[in-house]
């Protein structure tokens, strides 16, 4: 079966409820600031932030899959451009262009170059640790754990088939650390055959 | 060509132009975030008081800015000096910009001089939030309230902003009102201003 182009996500968007940018920006920021009061170490800031961004991801599949009618991604390949093209715009209002694939096609990169959390920022020298949209990162990585396992269930198919996309999201280049763009790598690290979660015999 | 194509040179915040906060997000990205804010501070406090101020606190910072970026934005480098000018700046000018339209209504306090309301049918930040019945009259509007302090504070208005639901007849869901009370020294000046 021929790979379905991955649509864009203009439509979706301009049907969904939105807010301004700006306090969706200034609320991320007031979170930010919080942790790093909180947790004074960058390193745990940065991981509290995946937290949050994973959290975000687990219950954003539903809302995804509902609003933009995906109904299954052939390949890891066009799972990265539906999240770009259409998963990004659908929910920041902007899209992400897909680059740098590797030759087994288990890696790749997403580019962003309009990015709305980051608007009015500036890492101060003592905060030059820090992975500022890390958040981002967790709602991918997220997001692909439910994906695929979610999608294979709603077709029906047998429990074997169900499978879990585990990645690895960094980040290659940054704009608050004077890069010309944002760029997170998704390394699909293995699909996880979902486990069944009661025994036959129970 | 060895120093060429580097195609966007990383600018100061301070040099590149100013947005005109017309960009937008969904509303679901904004929901989603702000319930990650609401848990990580449960995680973080022993009782509701705490967690309100914590969501304070967190508004506070927001407000702050709010005030900074629309003073220059919307005003013209401009600020309001005396108290009703600052007060439908926040139910109007900051309303509109944060949440997309003008607060249902503002209200001078019957019993007490220095208290104001904002009153929500539905506060954005409230829309999908139902409160367990064990976390009692806590209210996300912390967060509202905070942003209101935040902005009055910083224009030199100080005050005690709190939010609470009050429930409407014939609505299944409570409005918030964003209770203001402002610190004596306001009121003060206000009279001394006539």
């Amino acid at each position: 079966m021929p790979p379905v182009a991955p649509r864009s996500g203009d439509a979706i968007f301009a049907s969904v409820e939105r807010v301004n940018a700006e306090l969706f920006t200034l609320t991320y920021g007031a979170i930010v600031r919080q942790l790093l009061t909180d947790l004074e170490e960058v390193e745990e800031v940065n991981k509290q932030l995946d937290q949050m961004g994973y959290n975000i991801g687990i219950r954003l599949i539903d809302e995804f899959l509902a609003k933009s009618n995906v109904s299954r991604c052939v390949d890891f390949k066009e799972t990265a451009e539906v999240i770009a093209k259409v998963g990004f715009k659908m929910f920041l209002g902007v899209t992400a262009t897909v680059t740098n694939w590797d030759a087994e096609g288990t890696t790749c990169s997403l580019v962003l170059e309009d990015n709305p959390l980051v608007d009015f920022v500036e890492l101060p020298d003592t905060c030059q640790g820090l992975y500022y949209c890390n958040v981002l990162s967790g709602v991918i990585r997220g997001a692909l754990e439910m994906v695929s396992s979610y999608l294979n269930g709603r077709l029906g198919l047998s429990v074997d088939n169900l499978v879990s996309m585990k990645t690895e999201v960094t980040w290659i280049r940054d704009m608050l650390r004077g890069d010309d763009a944002f760029e997170m790598q998704v390394k699909l690290v293995k699909q996880v055959p979902e486990e069944y979660p009661y025994k036959d015999d129970e | 060509m060895i120093g060429v194509g580097k195609m966007k040179q990383y600018t100061n915040v301070l040099d590149r132009p100013l947005s005109k906060g017309k960009q937008e997000v969904s509303l679901s990205a904004f929901a989603f975030l702000f319930s990650e804010l609401v848990q990580y501070n449960q995680t973080q406090v022993d009782n509701i008081a705490e967690l309100e101020r914590r969501l304070e606190d967190a508004g506070y910072a927001v407000g702050a800015r709010v005030l900074e970026l629309l003073c220059h934005r919307e005003k013209g480098n401009r600020r309001e000096t005396r108290l009703l000018g600052i007060l439908s700046f926040v139910h109007s000018t900051v309303w509109k910009v944060l949440f997309g339209k003008v607060a249902d209504s503002l209200e001078k306090g019957t019993e007490h001089e220095d208290e104001y309301m904002i009153s929500e049918k539905e506060l954005l930040v409230n829309r999908f939030i139902s409160i367990p019945k064990d976390m009692g009259t806590f209210n996300c509007g912390a967060f509202v309230a905070g942003i209101v302090r935040g902005v009055l504070d910083n224009a030199g208005f100080p005050a005690v902003v709190t939010a609470h639901f009050v429930p409407v007849e014939g609505q299944q869901r409570p409005r918030t009102t964003i209770l203001i009370k402002f610190a004596e020294e306001v009121l003060r000046r206000e009279a001394r201003l006539g």
